[in-house]
């Protein structure tokens, strides 16, 4: 075994508390990135990609029809109105659907919103390929305005035959603060 | 032997400066002491609090505060200390060294421990009031919706994580590289071995909880999102890296209590332990299974079905190595010639309370029925069950055990048998109940209920009561022994006792070991 | 009061009750919930076989603990040395200690094959007649009922114990701290859908009985779903800890009849209507003070206390907002105050309660501006 110092006290507090170092990189390098990655692939807490989807689905499955919901929530503290132009769509695996939220700042001032989505049931996450969305982005708006903001997805053909529903929530956060510099200069 | 060492220093600078390992034993043991003392009175004003229906004594926002003081203060002031002081005290004399490998480390370990307690007792006067999100701080409840006083509940974890992990250090290479001629691995005494297993699991998850208080830190400071969705991150991230600190911590807590038992048992049967190597082998197994079943406390939040039956799975295994323990020491009773000393009687009440424990334990594995149990009542009753009478028993039958050792006096016998049965009583009349009420649907950490619950919680409230009346008596017993007990000279105590620390003059002198014993 | 008056009694059959509690434990009365000692099945067919596997578990705990105790009370009792025994010294057989563990393996086995069935089970989100998206807040639930055509019902859930009986100058009545101004309400043998997710801490939605328990996280989806076979009124908790009031934010479901449901459900969306009518309307300072005053006690008195007092908010009585402009204070009622315990509440009541709320606030507790606000007025201040 690797010796780092002929005292062999010296030699096993150096091991450990290498190890103790170690263990606190670990949470940081190794715990998180990891998480996001199983989150990724397992859809734990419906978590979908955060990027476009840009693969092409080898063509449209019209035996088979998905009930997909749109659900809207805002965080605390977040005055705007938010929510889907329609609750639900039926939609076939491998088609192209796209559909708009809206969005109305009702405070004086300009906002900044991040949406964060969610898939129940979560193993449908890695089927919802997004092509466009606006939870890809941050999303300024001025004070008293509306936005309609575009959605565009794909279902993939591979989704498991037992999932019917998949619903499709948005959690919209004011995240005016945690933006640096200046929004009016969009 | 020692006669040309000096003895210990005089006044407040012994204290302040020692490096010798028996002393610091001491400090560890009596500031420990002083924290189960401040965590039973949070307890107590929680039951008394909850001892009937309505709001009388405290504001729920203050409630709050003493579930989560309470916690943290059992867990990381009185139960670890507890047994690392016992450490200090025990393991160079059960192996035959003259001291801990790194005294001066060792003195910085504890010195560093009630700066960190203070600080964190001290955010009670804070604007604020202290950590009110439960001793498990989850995200964004401890983050984003904290109190001021969070940022000094993160700096005294940093602290006090430190210490445990000095003290780890300090554990595992005395043991690696300080045992007597002969003293083998697999001849060390099971409390050593315990121990030696808990160490590692310390330096190995105690930067683990550091890492999650860090980044705790870091959301609430410095502008990064891991817990929080605003910003791509995510509060469940926070429950799984505090609960792969959180479950090795319970195991933590536990086996060095599972030590204490396997010397005290074979010494009043008479008998040596059975299946000494099946002991360690179980030790280690459960330290390995601690690893990978942390999402157990987690059922709740919406794991893909394939990870709640992995940990399930993982979770339902230790059953078999903690299974083997128990039988192990019921095996080493049988056929003995068994007497019943105050150390003995909590072994055994820690044997009944702790089965109990597991068999809840093991309930609790069970996911789907752990929708129904899980943040009720009935996990309030099981952790107590295994930490109270795992942990705090098995101290009581180590002090029993090993005082007349430490300070060459004996205990009033009597008294330590109505200690026993006082905090037996009590504990079964505070906890037992907690049963009832958590499978009826109370939910944990409320500090107000609904009128169906009231009769088991007024009865639950008047045994935490008289438990911790009866650790005054403890106290008690514990100061009359030190000044006024009647003298022993005796070097060992119990006729059943085996082991090196029963070969040293009693009371044990300040330096032990000098020329180290050889092992046959 | 009558449960009051039982107390004592019942006390002192505690520790009788406590030891017949395991015995007893099988056959936990249904009705009465009063020092209930086990989980109860529930009115679902999920809640029955969690009660199941508790049970069968339970039992198996129950033999092996019977086993384990009674070898060592008679190893206690007849291995004394005080009955002048010789101690043996053995102590290993490879036998033994093999088959104590092979043994316990097996028979975890045998518990997790029901478990595994009960959890694919109650993992079956699929192929729900409704959906109802709840949401956890500090400290109150919302429930919305997902509809095809966008007509989505919703409302809050509040506490509706009255603080005197909280603290103690009322006596409690007989669902304290388990009873909702507005119950969730699901028809009888339908599976429901239930989408859980939280405005601000993580909450978890529990109502023992239809076996359900979901966390409920800020950002995220979660689901869960029942089957209510019997109907009645199902009451729960949070449970998890979500901050001061954690204690304080019951679940009550009442399971109806379909046709009742459907009845419910219509006069949701009528009185959804005839809150747009009544948005159109003016009303007269009597009407508003009477509205005023239900909604201020639901949503305000916790915080701001009976009299515009005070308490953890501000106090009304004479204050500068209530007493100031008018869109001032509405601004307050309806965006909050950030970074403090006021919420806004321009999203959780509607503007006809709003208007009320407000009028009720600056006429009642001495403060007697006179002014009214319209909902019109609330529709504008929000429209900017």
């Amino acid at each position: 075994m690797l010796r780092v110092s002929s005292n062999p006290v010296v030699d096993t507090v150096v091991k450990l508390a290498s190890t103790a170092v170690i263990m606190f990189a670990f949470v940081f390098v190794v715990m998180v990135p990891l998480y996001n990655v199983l989150c990724d692939a397992l859809g734990i807490n419906g978590k979908t990609n955060g990027e476009a989807y840009t693969s092409v689905q080898a063509g449209v499955d019209e035996s088979r029809t998905v009930t997909i919901q749109f659900v809207a929530t805002n965080n605390e503290g977040m005055p705007w109105d938010f929510g889907p132009s329609v609750t639900m769509m039926k939609v076939h695996p491998g088609a192209s659907n796209d559909t708009v939220f809206h969005a109305r700042n009702p405070l004086p001032q300009a906002m900044v919103a991040q949406a964060i989505p969610s898939v129940s049931p979560s193993r449908a996450a890695a089927y919802f390929h997004k092509t466009e969305c606006f939870c890809f982005n941050q999303q300024p708006l001025d004070g008293d305005s509306s936005a309609e903001m575009p959605l565009q997805f794909i279902i993939d053909r591979d989704l498991p035959s037992d999932i019917h529903t998949i619903t499709l929530s948005y959690t919209i956060f004011d995240v005016t603060d945690m933006v640096g510099g200046s929004i009016a200069a969009r | 032997m020692g006669d040309h060492h000096h003895g210990p220093a005089k006044g407040l600078s012994r204290w302040l400066f020692t490096t010798n390992h028996k002393d610091i034993g001491t400090m560890y043991l009596w500031f420990s002491f002083s924290m189960f003392i401040l965590g039973g009175a949070f307890a107590m004003i929680i039951r008394a609090e909850l001892f009937q229906p309505g709001m009388q004594l405290v504001e729920p926002a203050f409630f709050n505060q003493m579930t989560t003081l309470h916690g943290l203060v059992m867990v990381f002031g009185a139960i670890m200390p507890s047994f690392v002081g016992l450490a200090n005290w025990m393991i160079p004399m059960m192996i035959g060294a003259p001291d801990m490998a790194l005294p001066r480390m060792n003195n910085w370990s504890f010195w560093i421990l009630p700066p960190a307690f203070l600080i964190l007792a001290g955010t009670l006067f804070m604007e604020g009031g202290a950590p009110n999100f439960g001793w498990t701080f989850y995200a964004p409840l401890s983050t984003t919706y904290a109190p001021p006083s969070v940022t000094y509940f993160i700096f005294s974890i940093h602290v006090l994580g430190l210490s445990s992990i000095m003290g780890s250090i300090n554990i595992i290479a005395t043991v690696m590289n300080m045992r007597a001629p002969g003293m083998t691995y697999m001849k060390m005494p099971l409390f050593v071995w315990t121990w030696l297993i808990t160490a590692f699991l310390l330096v190995a998850v105690m930067p683990v909880l550091a890492g999650a208080v860090t980044m705790m830190l870091m959301d609430i400071h410095f502008g990064t999102s891991f817990f929080s969705a605003a910003g791509g991150g995510d509060p469940v991230l926070f429950q799984h890296i505090f609960w792969f600190f959180g479950h090795p911590e319970v195991y933590i807590i536990i086996l060095p209590a599972f030590g204490v038992v396997s010397q005290i048992i074979p010494t009043f049967a008479r008998k040596p332990l059975f299946g000494y190597d099946s002991m360690v082998y179980a030790t280690a197994a459960i330290a390995f299974l601690s690893f990978i079943v942390w999402a157990h406390h987690m059922y709740t939040v919406g794991m893909p079905v394939a990870g709640e039956l992995f940990f399930m799975y993982a979770t339902m295994l230790i059953a078999v190595p903690t299974g083997v323990k128990v039988f192990n020491w019921v095996t080493t009773m049988w056929r003995g010639a068994m007497t019943f000393e105050t150390p003995m009687l909590f072994c055994m009440g820690f044997l009944v309370l702790f089965t109990i424990g597991g068999f809840t334990g093991l309930m609790l594995s069970i996911a789907p029925a752990d929708f129904q149990y899980h943040d009720s009542y009935f996990v309030v009753a099981h952790f107590h069950y295994v930490m109270v009478a795992g942990a705090v028993f098995s101290m009581s039958a180590a002090v029993y055990y090993w005082l007349p050792k430490w300070c060459g006096r004996m205990y009033n016998e009597t008294m330590g048998k109505t200690h026993f049965w006082i905090s037996f009583i009590g504990f079964n009349i505070t906890f037992f109940p907690q049963h009832f009420v958590g499978l009826a649907g109370m939910p944990r950490r409320i500090p107000d209920y609904a009128l169906q619950f009231a009769d088991f919680n007024m009865m639950s409230s008047i045994g935490a009561f008289i438990y911790g009346a009866s650790q005054i008596l403890f106290l008690y017993n514990v100061i009359a022994t030190i000044v006024a007990g009647k003298p022993t000279s005796e070097a060992k105590t119990w006729e059943g006792a085996e082991g090196l620390e029963w070969t040293v003059a009693t009371p044990a002198p300040y330096h032990t070991f000098e020329t180290p014993p050889q092992v046959r | 009061m009558l449960l009051k008056a039982n107390r004592l009694r019942e006390l002192a059959l505690g520790p009788v009750l406590m030891l017949l509690g395991l015995a007893s434990a099988g056959a936990a009365a249904a009705g009465d919930k009063v020092n209930q000692v086990n989980m109860a099945p529930g009115a679902t067919e999920i809640g029955q076989s969690i009660y199941d596997l508790h049970m069968l578990i339970f039992w198996i705990c129950v033999i092996i603990g019977a086993l384990v105790f009674g070898v060592m009370f008679y190893s206690i009792y007849y291995h004394r040395k005080s009955r002048g025994v010789t101690p043996s010294t053995f102590h290993e057989s490879t036998k033994v200690e093999i088959a104590w563990t092979v043994v316990p393996f097996l028979i975890l086995i045998g518990m997790a094959v029901p478990a595994t069935s009960t959890l694919l089970e109650i993992y079956d989100f699929d192929d729900a007649e409704m959906d109802v998206l709840i949401t956890g807040y500090q400290w109150k639930w919302k429930y919305e009922y997902l509809d095809e055509n966008g007509e989505n019902v919703s409302f809050f859930s509040n506490l509706r114990t009255p603080q005197g009986e909280i603290y103690n100058t009322a006596d409690k009545g007989e669902h304290y701290l388990l009873e909702v101004d507005e119950p969730l309400v699901i028809p009888v043998d339908t599976k429901v859908r239930f989408l859980v997710t939280a405005n601000d801490v993580i909450h978890s939605w529990w109502v023992p009985e239809l076996a359900v328990k979901k966390d409920a996280i800020p950002g995220f989806i979660n689901e869960t779903w029942t089957r209510a076979s019997t109907e009645g009124i199902y009451r729960g908790q949070c449970a998890e800890l979500c901050g001061k009031d954690h204690g304080f934010m019951p679940v009550v479901v009442n399971v109806v009849s379909k046709d009742e449901y459907a009845g419910w459900l219509e006069t949701k969306k009528a009185e959804a209507a005839e809150i747009r009518d009544l948005m159109a309307q003016t009303f007269t300072l009597d009407e508003l003070m009477t509205r005023g005053k239900a909604v201020y006690e639901r949503n305000c008195l916790a915080c701001h206390g009976a009299n515009g007092e005070g308490g953890v908010g501000t106090a009304i009585a004479g204050s500068a907002v209530a007493m100031g402009d008018v869109s001032g204070h509405l601004e307050i009622g309806i965006n909050g105050v950030p970074g403090s315990a006021m919420q806004a509440f321009g999203g959780q009541i509607n503007d006809v309660e709003m208007a009320a709320v407000i009028t009720y606030q600056r006429n009642a507790f001495g403060n007697n501006m006179g002014d009214m606000v319209q909902p019109i007025d609330v529709y504008n201040h929000k429209k900017g």
